[in-house]
């Protein structure tokens, strides 16, 4: 079983570039499961489920950390898909949080995007971009060759080894060598039944335990434990 | 050293194959794409610029020298031989026009020590194309529509400075589009423009006529068309006089078209 993390901001194209890599596998021969987490609405399942006829399923994490709830679902999605008669699974995650990564070590971590959203995009997202193994630049069509060269060397800049792809994903330009980096991608066994593959989340958490989540109100981070920042202390997370 | 790119057709939108099954576009050759509106001007060009290989809704395959381009020309857009100056009027990116031209220079060239004078000369030349000064110091999206593809067209020629410039309707752009073509051409390269100006058309070596997506013919400017050709420069030349007066806000006079008959 191949493993695919799909993370990116919301709108940039993930369910775009996802459907076109279902497509090419279909034409391939080669069976995929889908596996959407959201917070609370998504329909990305059904209709992938309806064009291609392939087993897909949605989980809304409610009220956890949509990126935790993954963590603790992946497992069984793998057993699932597995279940399911496919050799390739392809989880789109929601991606709302710039603090941690979906990506497992095992699996390949794809970050979608968009070339619009600005030039100081790839400063804010984090882990989600440096723990990457591929960035997949959408809507490359909508800008111009000279910003499609700046904003590359601007990830460049923040994510030096992620492997970056330029695609049209309305059309499915550029998205051949995402085949080619998802074949490459470990082999996991998961024929044991109830057993799934021991897999790691790639770099760190971004805290142990958080005091507002366990109900201290208190502002200021004098009132609080463990991670703590003051103002004057700006360090550019990357997740490790 | 790119001597020669190459279009291999591939269908036409009704799924025929392409009526034209190969143009070879040599160093040193200005093309024009013409067509109506929706005939396949644009997707030709982006074809070329995104190195093709049957990857495209028409199926088209480029050749670099005759043979398909390697994996680092097409993933890497800045080892891209083509610079493809696009049809945009507005920059999406937020930064100023100074950290933008200082990224852009850095990542085309191997020599760091030439960043500063290629932004210099790149704001230059965008300052001889528009009659609003590009200032260094203005963000990106401010910049008007002829200001933006005044710096796109100098963009491609000075930090590109690619072998291959791809050109879609430059005479839309509100700049000194006759300045621009004298600029372009003192520079050797393959130029393909996506035109519907007779003045540019009759000016290059051929042009594609498109059709239903797909190239119908290649036309060579013949003797005839390029003695024609000084007659529409004159004409095109005027216009420009009249055009220029209008936005001045002056009156215009009965003998202003004098002398052209």
């Amino acid at each position: 079983m191949r493993l695919a993390v799909c993370a990116g901001p919301a709108t940039t194209g993930k369910t775009s570039v996802l459907r076109q890599i279902v497509r090419r596998l279909c034409d391939a021969g080669t069976r995929a499961a889908f596996l959407k987490v959201d917070v609370q609405y998504a329909d990305e399942d059904e209709a992938i489920a309806k064009e291609f006829g392939i087993p897909a399923r949605k989980l809304y994490s409610g009220e956890l950390c949509p990126d935790h709830c993954n963590v603790m679902v992946l497992g069984d999605a793998l057993l699932w898909a597995h279940r399911s008669e496919a050799t390739v699974l392809l989880v789109e995650t929601a991606g709302l949080c710039l603090r941690c990564s979906p990506y497992v070590d095992y699996g390949l971590g794809l970050v979608v995007l968009e070339a619009t959203s600005g030039m100081n995009l790839p400063l804010k997202v984090g882990p989600m971009l440096s723990l990457a193994d591929v960035a997949v630049v959408t809507k490359v069509d909508r800008v111009s060759q000279a910003e499609r060269e700046v904003f590359r060397a601007r990830i460049q800049d923040v994510a030096p080894n992620v492997r970056i792809r330029e695609v049209n994903a309305l059309h499915g330009i550029g998205i051949d060598p995402l085949l080619d980096d998802l074949n490459a991608a470990p082999d996991l066994d998961v024929s044991q039944p109830g057993r799934p593959p021991a897999l790691l989340l790639r770099g760190n958490p971004p805290v142990g335990t958080c005091t507002i989540c366990v109900g201290k109100r208190e502002i200021g981070w004098q009132s609080h434990f463990g991670v703590v920042r003051p103002l004057d202390n700006q360090v550019f997370y990357r997740g490790e | 050293m790119i001597h020669t790119i190459s279009v291999l057709g591939g269908r036409s939108r009704s799924g025929a194959p392409e009526a034209v099954e190969r143009i070879d576009f040599r160093m040193g050759d200005v093309v024009s794409v013409v067509g109506p509106t929706g005939s396949g001007k644009t997707t030709l060009i982006n074809d070329i610029e995104l190195l093709a290989h049957a990857n495209t809704p028409t199926g088209r395959r480029l050749l670099v020298n005759g043979a398909p381009a390697g994996p680092a020309q097409r993933d890497d857009p800045s080892r891209n031989p083509i610079a493809l100056i696009t049809q945009h009027t507005t920059f999406l990116s937020d930064l100023s026009v100074n950290d933008f031209l200082h990224t852009h220079a850095r990542v085309r060239t191997n020599d760091a020590s030439t960043v500063e004078t290629t932004v210099q000369r790149t704001v230059a030349m965008a300052n001889e194309l528009t009659g609003e000064p590009v200032r260094i110091e203005s963000r990106m999206t401010e910049l008007s529509g002829g200001q933006t593809r005044a710096l796109l067209i100098a963009d491609a020629t000075v930090i590109c400075d690619t072998p291959i410039v791809l050109l879609d309707e430059v005479e839309n752009a509100g700049i000194h589009r006759n300045r621009a073509l004298e600029l372009l051409r003192a520079h050797k390269k393959i130029f393909i423009f996506v035109t519907h100006d007779p003045h540019i058309a009759l000016l290059s070596d051929y042009r594609l006529v498109m059709r239903d997506g797909g190239v119908a013919k290649v036309l060579h400017t013949d003797e005839a068309e390029r003695s024609l050709s000084l007659l529409v420069a004159k004409l095109d030349h005027a216009l420009s006089g009249l055009r220029e007066r209008i936005r001045l806000g002056e009156r215009l006079q009965a003998d202003a078209l004098e002398g052209l008959a």
